[in-house]
């Protein structure tokens, strides 16, 4: 069961040892002191001072110096932190839906009893394990860019390329198509799914007369959506925190005209080129509540559209 | 189709045929399997899904041929077959920033060490006590680490930079090996105690006839046993941390400790054009344990993120 689904179903079961021995507190907190460690020192104790220093002017230089709200209304009024917002938006609301569906079809595709399927999933996986590096996205400037790949295979045709990485109007683009490139992960990941189906309910709904594309919508589909659901949340958080890519394709800066300013790009920027702390924490805040909402509004929706077959 | 592949094909339908007399299902069964051998559809299929590989992995098996050939035929030449070899690109890449690319791997490969020994230890302490000790406030002790897996980093990272860099571990590995020490990667507890649930808890009982304590117990018989969740763990703590750019910019600022990740970023913005060649000569290197990892342990990589649904 995926890290989701134990979520969702730990209020209805008890998460118990099942051991003999009740109190087994002594052992369990001396197993779990690196962890706790780890959790107050490096996540929770960050997190509620980052949630002060967001009520704060701070540089470094002098002690932060309280000044209430006004780094959430100065981000009111952050022409380049909308902008920002709208480049990641349009980045993950993009860029996910057409991840999930190619790998959803190829999983579908590989699962069909294919020979060689082994082979076919390591060469689609492979992507996803080299897409976060700063060698692929080396790569795809040169592929992108205005004498690169893309543009000598169009000369071919006699299409005239662009650069399209200096071109604003299509620099984001070229990340959307690299988070696609990564699709190997999910595919895996439904492809385990889909494996799990009992084979059961297509025989029988085969002995009920179903045609092919009956079976796949109405019995693969619906047993299939607890996982897109996963896939789902998991890629929207995962795409909103994307950095890296953005940061070498533009050079750290987030351009051509801020067409590849991702938010976490101008959090950089912000916090750590301009030493503008307690800006960036509040921007660190309010991404947190960006992600958090669209968490929810998953989960709420989900209610209307995943079947546990549980 | 082959001699040998009809001949067992053959054998194999013999037994489907023996078993039919037995069970009705499987004569639809094996019929279905001689159909899918037969049709073309299923070769259709096959051409869609090489072409879609090939597409997919042509970048960067360009880059790889692009990176043993000189500059200025990187850009007029999209093909993959090379007239002549050129090794020049990794000897000059390999010097060309203030230290020797061998300096970054050797950092790179110090700090995945750091990170792979922390996650091991402290993720399968952390996983055992979850799966099977029982103490106050479990469930929520357990909530919380679940959530901690989907928390952004960027919410942590300035007051995390303030205090690492207060304690003067800037252009030091502690700030990128603590954490993982620490357990942070809460990601792999949940692996690690998805696997521990299912080693049969008979042998804990036994072991605890004997005399073990919990100590003993998780050595000796729980981390042997889960030896494959610890492969797992590895390999993806190699590939995340070695592709890790983030937290690696933020904490290594001096030349002599940049990792890999951080030198090919220094090598794209020192160079102009004309470097293409020892640019994309070190980033093939740079990919190059990546590529073996995934090689050699790509059946735990597909077990890790087929049980938990990855990252």
């Amino acid at each position: 069961m995926s890290a989701l689904g134990e979520l969702r179903t730990i209020g209805t079961k008890k998460v118990d040892g099942g051991s003999k021995v009740k109190n087994e507190n002594k052992a369990a907190y001396l197993f779990l002191l690196p962890w706790f460690l780890g959790l107050s020192v490096i996540t929770i104790g960050p997190m509620v001072a980052s949630f002060y220093l967001s009520f704060t002017k701070y540089t470094l230089l002098s002690p932060p110096e309280f000044i209430g709200i006004d780094n959430f209304i100065r981000m009111l009024g952050d022409e380049r932190l909308h902008n920002s917002l709208g480049v990641t938006f349009m980045y993950v609301f993009v860029s996910v839906p057409i991840q999930l569906a190619l790998a959803l079809a190829l999983a579908v595709v590989l699962n069909r009893g294919l020979s060689g399927l082994s082979f076919y999933r390591s060469v689609f996986y492979l992507p996803s394990l080299l897409g976060s590096s700063v060698a692929i996205a080396v790569l795809w400037k040169q592929v992108f860019g205005g004498q690169g790949l893309v543009n000598v295979l169009l000369g071919f045709f006699g299409i005239e390329g662009k650069g399209w990485i200096s071109d604003p109007s299509t620099a984001l683009s070229t990340l959307i198509i690299l988070n696609v490139w990564t699709f190997g992960a999910p595919m895996v990941i439904f492809l385990a799914g889909l494996r799990q189906i009992p084979m059961m309910y297509l025989e029988a709904a085969e002995v009920d007369g179903a045609t092919k594309s009956q079976r796949f919508f109405r019995v693969v589909l619906p047993l299939l959506t607890p996982i897109i659901f996963f896939n789902l949340v998991l890629q929207i958080i995962h795409a909103f925190q994307s950095f890296t890519q953005a940061f070498i394709i533009s050079g750290g800066n987030g351009g051509p005209a801020d067409s590849t300013l991702f938010y976490t790009l101008y959090l950089y920027n912000r916090g750590f080129a301009n030493f503008d702390m307690g800006y960036a924490a509040a921007m660190a805040w309010f991404l947190l509540v960006i992600i958090g909402i669209f968490t929810a509004i998953n989960f709420w929706a989900s209610k209307y559209w995943v079947f546990y077959d549980d | 189709m082959t001699d040998t592949q009809t001949r067992t094909s053959a054998a194999t339908e013999a037994i489907l045929v023996s078993r039919n007399a037995v069970d009705p299902n499987w004569r639809k069964l094996a019929a279905k399997r001689a159909r899918g051998r037969a049709r073309p559809k299923a070769i259709l299929k096959h051409l869609l899904l090489i072409v879609t590989g090939l597409l997919m992995l042509y970048p960067v098996l360009w880059l790889v041929v692009s990176s043993l050939r000189p500059t200025d035929e990187i850009f007029r030449n999209p093909g993959l077959v090379i007239s002549n070899l050129e090794f020049s690109n990794y000897s000059d890449g390999w010097t060309t920033l203030s230290s020797p690319f061998s300096v970054f791997l050797l950092n790179s490969t110090l700090v995945v060490l750091g990170c792979i020994v922390g996650n091991l230890v402290s993720c399968s302490m952390a996983a055992y006590a979850f799966a099977r000790l029982t103490f106050a406030g479990k469930k929520w002790w357990f909530v919380i680490m679940l959530t901690t897996i989907m928390l952004p980093i960027h919410v942590i990272i300035v007051p995390q930079y303030i205090m690492f860099s207060q304690l003067g571990w800037v252009n030091t590995f502690i700030p990128l090996i603590l954490p993982k020490i620490l357990a942070t990667d809460a990601f792999f507890v949940f692996l690690m105690v998805q696997f521990i649930r299912g080693i049969p808890r008979e042998l804990d009982e036994a072991a605890r006839l004997d005399g073990c304590g919990h100590p003993r117990i998780f050595a000796q018989i729980i981390l042997p046993l889960m030896v494959p969740a610890l492969a797992t763990t590895a390999i993806f703590t190699f590939i995340w941390t070695w592709n890790d750019f983030f937290s690696q910019l933020l904490y290594l600022t001096k030349p002599e400790m940049y990792t890999v990740p951080l030198a090919l970023r220094a090598f794209m913005d020192a160079t102009s054009s004309t470097s293409w060649g020892p640019l994309f000569a070190m980033s093939v290197v740079s990919l190059v344990p990546i590529f073996l990892v995934f090689l050699f342990g790509q059946r735990f990589l597909i077990a890790g993120i087929s049980t938990t649904g990855g990252k």
